[in-house]
């Protein structure tokens, strides 16, 4: 396998090309070319030992740390990667891509179709999260790293670090899963359905054709947003925060402006998620993690392995107010697991900060983070 | 590698009961003092419990496989035999329903060891009959009301509860309340009135477990069943 790096100075970002590939996916379809978006922190020891791929969120990106260039604000995980940080990038080399179907420079529906000069949009095939990390091991190959030591993500970033244990154990050595599940459940496909059909049936939308006039759907993108955004916070989080508070006003309008606090604060990040997210991807990505479904194969996957696993570690972790990923499907991993007789640990932190706490100040996320990796590492290093 | 020594009295006994290279369930594992113990000088391989979420985190942070939660729910999930040795110490005394512990311990692992405060110490006995009041003693410290040990139970009640469930004492060691060690199987009598602390190492009566012994890949016919 060749594969072609350049460096996109806009996007403050590698990009690695894996031409005339032919890449399967689980739909059947085949991406002949593709390219993924990446960024590296930290150096890669000699023996290629220190390895670490995070996976991001839905609407994550490869800026875990340092300057976003497209936001222009820091990386979405800045707080845990990075120099002394519970991810010590003086220790750790730490990759982050973007995920194939994203839109922050990988392959997906906002870039060009190949060998054309019009945008998949629509007609970008559909993809899962097998294929995001599909795409992903490619991009480890070319890196020429045999073995990451670890693969860490939290909601769908977890689902990529689940499907690593499963698909390419032989790969790394442990994975830290946070907030995720073996599937995505029914309330959560609902929730995504309605962000979906708030994107469809914005009139500019067109069928996924709205680049063709240089338009966004960005009434039905921003309410996607804000439903999503909803179920990521938990009712006494956002109690806390907003109250019943009004917004920049006494009293009450008795009409449909923002004068709750918490109206102006979804309206806010509806509007600016539209100015940094494609709609198309936005459609793409919720549908992958939708079909993501380990819950009848998972044991048989990890039990029955062509490729063997045994020496796999796992950290699982899960938050109490979480309600879209809540602990009992973190303990459904746990318990599989458990039953194979599989090097687990398993920690459910007491916070109020719902399903976004995996992003947040969670002293006892960092505490439990750091030491794993740290004493981990050290045994491997023995 | 240099030797641990314990930082419990009972720790350093149990150790005493377990032989090298085996694989171990330590249920309510803290944060992982004994499991690191049974690393370092048994070259073991160990997996933990526990209940209280802080310990837990610090067992994790320190690198031990350990599970948040609770014993009394969560030991179903194991496999049969999927572990050489189960570990209960000190703990016997907390759970609802010591008696499914205890055979839950025994399904798990292949041997289990159990320790507990006696509750027919001569110290106790004699608060109780003296001040007419619940006993409050170095080994059972709190008040009534406020402890979180609902079963109290002599050595005597446990050797009959093991008789009843065809479970062998292998190894028994009792510990006065100065640390003096000796077995418990001599005479149940005078001991039962000085142990303050016993620990006893436990297996099934006539039962011969199908065990694929390995350390790594275990259970390949058990999953076959389960799927």
């Amino acid at each position: 396998m060749k594969t072609k790096f350049t460096t996109d100075t806009k996007l403050e970002s590698e990009i690695a090309y894996f031409e005339n590939i032919n890449l399967k996916l689980e739909s059947g379809d085949i991406i002949d070319s593709f390219k993924l978006a990446f960024k590296t922190y930290g150096k890669l020891n000699a023996d290629k030992t220190n390895a670490i791929l995070v996976c991001h969120a839905l609407t994550g990106d490869q800026y875990v740390t340092g300057n976003n260039p497209i936001t222009g604000r820091e990386g979405w995980w800045s707080r845990m990667v990075g120099p002394n940080k519970p991810i010590d990038t003086n220790k750790f080399f730490v990759i982050c891509s973007n995920v194939l179907g994203g839109c922050a420079g990988s392959t997906g529906p906002k870039e060009l179709q190949n060998g054309s000069d019009v945008a998949y949009g629509g007609n970008f095939p559909s993809i899962t999260i097998k294929d995001m990390v599909k795409a992903q091991s490619l991009l480890i190959e070319s890196l020429n790293i045999e073995k990451l030591f670890s693969v860490i993500g939290g909601s769908m970033g977890a689902m990529q670090a689940l499907q690593w244990a499963i698909d390419f154990p032989d790969k790394i050595l442990n994975i830290i899963h946070i907030a995720g599940a073996l599937k995505h459940s029914a309330q959560n496909i609902a929730f995504h359905e309605v962000g979906r059909q708030a994107i469809m049936s914005d009139p500019i939308w067109k069928n996924g054709k709205y680049f063709e006039n240089n338009e966004v759907p960005e009434r039905g993108l921003s309410v996607a947003r804000m439903i999503a955004h909803i179920t990521y916070l938990s009712e006494n989080a956002m109690h806390r925060k907003f109250g019943r508070k009004l917004q920049s006003r006494d009293i009450i309008s008795f009409g449909f402006d923002a004068d709750f606090q918490v109206e102006s604060y979804l309206r806010y990040q509806g509007k600016s998620f539209v100015e940094r997210f494609d709609a198309n991807s936005y459609l793409y990505l919720t549908r992958a993690m939708d079909y993501f479904d380990h819950d009848e194969t998972f044991r048989k996957n990890i039990d029955f392995s062509h490729n063997p696993n045994n020496h796999l570690k796992y950290l699982i972790v899960s938050f109490t107010s979480d309600w879209l990923f809540p602990t009992i499907e973190s303990k459904m991993i746990v318990n599989q697991l458990n039953s194979l007789s599989r090097e687990v640990s398993f920690l459910e932190i007491d916070t109020d900060k719902g399903h976004d706490s995996f992003l947040l100040e969670e002293p006892q996320l960092d505490d439990v983070i750091k030491g794993f990796l740290t004493n981990n590492f050290a045994k491997i290093d023995e | 590698m240099n030797k641990i020594n314990s930082i419990r009295k009972d720790w350093s006994l149990i150790e005493t009961l377990i032989a090298e290279d085996r694989k171990i369930l330590d249920i309510g594992c803290g944060d992982g003092g004994l499991m690191e113990q049974l690393e370092n000088n048994r070259n073991a391989i160990t997996h933990g419990i526990e209940l209280n979420r802080g310990l837990a985190a610090n067992a994790i942070a320190r690198g031990f496989n350990v599970v948040h939660g609770n014993a009394e729910l969560d030991l179903s999930q194991y496999s049969n035999n999927s572990f050489d040795y189960v570990i209960l110490s000190q703990t016997l005394q907390a759970m609802m329903k010591p008696k499914d512990i205890l055979s839950e311990l025994l399904r798990i692992g292949s041997k289990a060891i159990v320790s507990f405060p006696n509750f027919g110490h001569w110290k106790i006995r004699l608060q109780l009959l003296i001040s007419g009041r619940m006993p409050v003693t170095e080994s059972l410290p709190y008040t009534w009301y406020d402890t979180p040990n609902i079963h109290f139970f002599t050595i005597k009640d446990f050797l009959n509860l093991c008789n009843e469930m065809n479970i062998v004492i292998e190894k028994s060691i009792g510990l006065t309340s100065k640390g003096k060690q000796f077995d418990i199987n001599e005479s149940v009598t005078g001991v039962n009135f000085f142990t303050h602390e016993a620990i006893f190492l436990l297996s099934y009566k006539n039962f011969e477990p199908i065990k694929i012994k390995s350390s790594k890949k275990v259970f390949a016919k058990n999953s076959v069943i389960a799927n």
